[in-house]
């Protein structure tokens, strides 16, 4: 599987980056991270350069990693500035530096040409530190591909008959969606309303909401990595006003980084913002582990679709139906960018 | 179901609604051109392949080479452009 270089990912959560070495392999490439003495954070190439160990297995001395096996010492810029048992330092004595963006509580490292890397096109979550907001989050590593998280995150309808008793209802699947694809931005949107629905467990407990609701899942994907689904949950037949706050509703930003980690692995950042019972601590321990449970019905499908996928020849069959719209549009959008990333990269 | 609005706006957006009720897509291209459909595939090659296909069939320039074996039939359109 090819993946799509020379974009950027999101590669661990801003408190997951400190002072301790964190490794992380990102489209097959492996990452140590860390956070300088000034609080900058900081990806590197996770090798030695001179026998290849895992400079994550190493320690910090400053802003310096020291080599666990011999000593080599690398400063935050991958510049080696220290061999042992010599004065002289081998011109080739460094290692890949990345390029980082901490943005919105993530770790975006951008993955390709450093030269190509502009912050500017990194997509947006606000609402992951924005104090307006409640956050629950986590991420679950996938025994999957990536494109197949793709595929179900983009398709919804699948929460009926895997996410039943959580998040899932009859309508979700039976409701028609609007799918749009903006060709310049590189954006799939996935409008799914539906009027008067079940309002499940999920929404239920956390909201308060007795009987029916209006629900509304409006998914924006941003190619390769960002998925945001905006939640919108209010009484049945409650809608937005023409104009002001949407004060009626309860509103949900749920977000997925969906990170490649190697051909047959993936990074499953998810997080929960909401905008209601921001201090009502039950409620986060309930989100939590409801989308805990949630994210692991899915990690568990997807790995055993995994395992039957990986011994299926290279063009196996599929039928895509109307609910698949929006996945095919994402599928595509994700094939020009592996196609734009590997012009001239190395393989 | 309400109706969603249109969320995206720009000048290259291509659209796709499941027509409420039925089984039928219908597609329409950022230059106005329309088409329904009972399957998404097919849909979206048509959507993409635009300009080809999108004008009334005299003006139809050949398709490309990537639309090539690709027919459209099963999809019907609505709206010549």
């Amino acid at each position: 599987m090819a993946f799509a270089r020379n974009q950027w990912y999101v590669t661990a959560y801003s408190n997951e980056v400190g002072r301790d070495l964190l490794a992380r392999t990102v489209l097959g490439e492996p990452l140590v991270l860390y956070r300088t003495e000034s609080g900058e954070a900081v990806a590197l190439a996770d090798r030695c350069v001179h026998r290849r160990y895992p400079l994550s297995e190493s320690r910090l001395d400053g802003d310096t990693i020291v080599c666990g096996y011999h000593g080599f010492t690398y400063d935050q810029t991958g510049t080696c500035v220290f061999v042992p048992g010599q004065q002289r330092i081998p011109r080739t004595a460094r290692v890949a530096a990345y390029p980082v963006v901490e943005q919105d509580s993530l770790i975006w490292v951008w993955i390709g040409d450093r030269d190509r890397a502009d912050p500017t096109t990194i997509p947006r979550a606000p609402w992951l530190d924005d104090p307006r907001y409640t956050v629950v989050r986590g991420m679950a590593p996938l025994n999957a591909r990536y494109s197949l998280l793709v595929d179900n995150l983009m398709d919804l309808s699948h929460e009926t008959y895997l996410h039943g008793g959580y998040i899932g209802t009859p309508e979700v699947a039976n409701t028609p969606i609007t799918t749009e694809v903006d060709e310049e931005r590189g954006i799939v949107y996935v409008s799914r309303h539906m009027d008067d629905a079940e309002c499940p467990p999920f929404y239920a407990k956390s909201t308060g909401i007795q009987g029916r609701i209006t629900r509304w899942q409006d998914i924006e994907f941003h190619p390769p990595c960002l998925y945001l689904l905006h939640s919108r949950i209010a009484p049945q037949g409650v809608y937005p006003p023409a104009e002001g706050e949407d004060s009626d509703a309860f509103h949900a930003e749920i977000v997925y980084a969906i990170t490649p980690s190697t051909e047959n692995t993936t990074y499953d950042f998810w997080a929960v913002a909401r905008d209601f019972a921001i201090d009502d601590e039950s409620v986060s321990e309930y989100l939590h582990q409801s989308n805990h449970t949630v994210v692991m019905q899915d990690v568990t499908a997807l790995n055993i679709l995994e395992q039957v996928i990986a011994s299926e020849p290279d063009k196996y069959q599929e039928l895509s139906i109307n609910i698949d719209t929006g996945g095919l549009a994402a599928r595509r959008l994700i094939a020009r960018m592996v196609e734009a990333g590997t012009v001239g990269a190395p393989r | 179901m309400t109706e969603p609005a249109h969320m995206l706006t720009g000048d290259r957006i291509y659209r796709i609604h499941w027509m409420p009720g039925t089984d039928t897509l219908r597609g329409i291209c950022h230059c106005g051109a329309e088409r329904v459909a009972e399957e998404p595939v097919e849909l979206w090659e048509w959507l993409l392949a635009h300009p080809y296909g999108h004008q009334s069939p005299e003006v139809v320039p050949p398709a490309p080479h990537a639309a090539a074996g690709t027919p459209v039939s099963p999809a019907r359109s609505v709206v010549p452009a």
